[in-house]
C-alpha cells in the first residue's frame, strides 16, 4: 500500500509544471541546485523545495559533490511508474467495460 | 533487470468480435477524458486498423498527440499496440513497450479482455538515454481518473 501511495506522490509531483521541467532538467544531466536555478523563473529556495518534493516521491536522488549536492534521476521511479500504470490500466478497462456494456444494452 | 508486467482482464457482454470493434474504433468514446497526454481533453483517440498504423489522440483544435502504434492488428482475437510514452509520458518513437489486448469467448457468453503491459524495464533504461528527448510531462493526476472510474 506504501507503494501505492509513491506512485500517486510520483505522478503527483509531475503535475506542477514547473517541477516537471526541474525533472527534466535533473534527467537530461545531473545538477546542482544552483544550476538548475540558472535558467528558470523561480528562486533557489523554490527550486530546493521542488527538488523535496520530486526526492520524496523518490524521482530524483541526492548525492554530495564537495559543498554542494548534486540532483540525478532514482531509478526506483520505475517502480512508482509500474504502479502507476497498474492502477491506470485498471481504471481504463473499467471505463471499457461500462462504455461496452452499455452498448450492448442500448442494442437490446 | 526485467521488471513484472501488468496483466488485468475483464469481461464485456458483447462477443469478441464485437468486443474488440468497440475497444479499437471507438476509444475515445470510453478512454477516461483528462487520462491523456495532450495539453486539451481528447475528442478522439485512433488507432489505425492495420500493422503499423499509429495510435494518437486528437482534440478539438484537431491538435493529435502520439502514443505509439500498432504492432499487430489481428481482429477479432488479438491487438498488440506498442505504447511509446515514456516515463515522463513524453511521446519517444525510438521507445517501445508492448501492450498485447486479447479477446477470448467467455463461458456463458461475452468476452475476457486481458491486457497484458510488458517490457517495463525499458522504462529505466530509456530515463537516461533520452533524456534530451524529454518534453511535456503527463497533465493530469490520478484521482481525475477516480472520479471518471467511480461516475461510470
Amino acid at each position: 500500500m506504501a507503494y501505492k501511495k509513491t506512485a500517486v506522490e510520483s505522478f503527483a509531483a509531475l503535475g506542477d509544471p514547473t517541477r516537471r521541467l526541474i525533472f527534466e532538467r535533473v534527467a537530461a544531466r545531473p545538477s546542482s541546485v544552483g544550476e538548475l536555478a540558472k535558467g528558470l523563473p523561480v528562486s533557489r529556495p523554490a527550486v530546493s523545495q521542488h527538488l523535496k518534493v520530486l526526492k520524496e516521491a523518490r524521482l530524483v536522488n541526492e548525492s554530495p559533490d564537495g559543498t554542494r549536492r548534486i540532483y540525478s534521476i532514482d531509478p526506483r521511479g520505475i517502480g512508482a511508474m509500474r504502479d502507476w500504470l497498474d492502477q491506470h490500466w485498471s481504471a481504463t478497462l473499467d471505463a471499457f467495460k461500462a462504455f461496452a456494456d452499455g452498448q450492448e444494452k442500448t442494442k437490446k | 533487470m526485467s521488471i513484472a508486467p501488468i496483466i488485468r482482464t475483464v469481461q464485456v457482454t458483447a462477443e469478441p468480435a464485437r468486443a474488440f470493434e468497440l475497444f479499437a474504433t471507438r476509444m475515445g468514446d470510453w478512454w477516461p477524458k483528462g487520462g491523456t497526454v495532450g495539453k486539451k481533453h481528447h475528442v478522439a483517440v485512433v488507432i489505425e486498423p492495420r500493422d503499423g498504423g499509429r495510435w494518437y489522440e486528437r482534440d478539438e483544435d484537431g491538435v493529435e498527440a502520439q502514443w505509439g502504434k500498432v504492432l499487430a492488428w489481428e481482429p477479432p482475437g488479438r491487438l498488440l499496440l506498442g505504447w511509446q510514452l515514456d516515463r515522463t509520458f513524453a511521446y519517444d518513437p525510438d521507445f517501445v513497450t508492448e501492450v498485447e489486448l486479447t479477446f477470448a469467448p467467455a463461458e456463458g457468453g461475452g468476452t475476457l479482455v486481458t491486457l497484458e503491459h510488458r517490457n517495463l524495464e525499458r522504462f529505466g533504461a530509456n530515463a537516461a538515454s533520452h533524456a534530451e528527448k524529454l518534453r511535456n510531462g503527463w497533465p493530469t493526476r490520478v484521482d481525475d481518473f477516480a472520479k471518471y472510474a467511480n461516475a461510470q
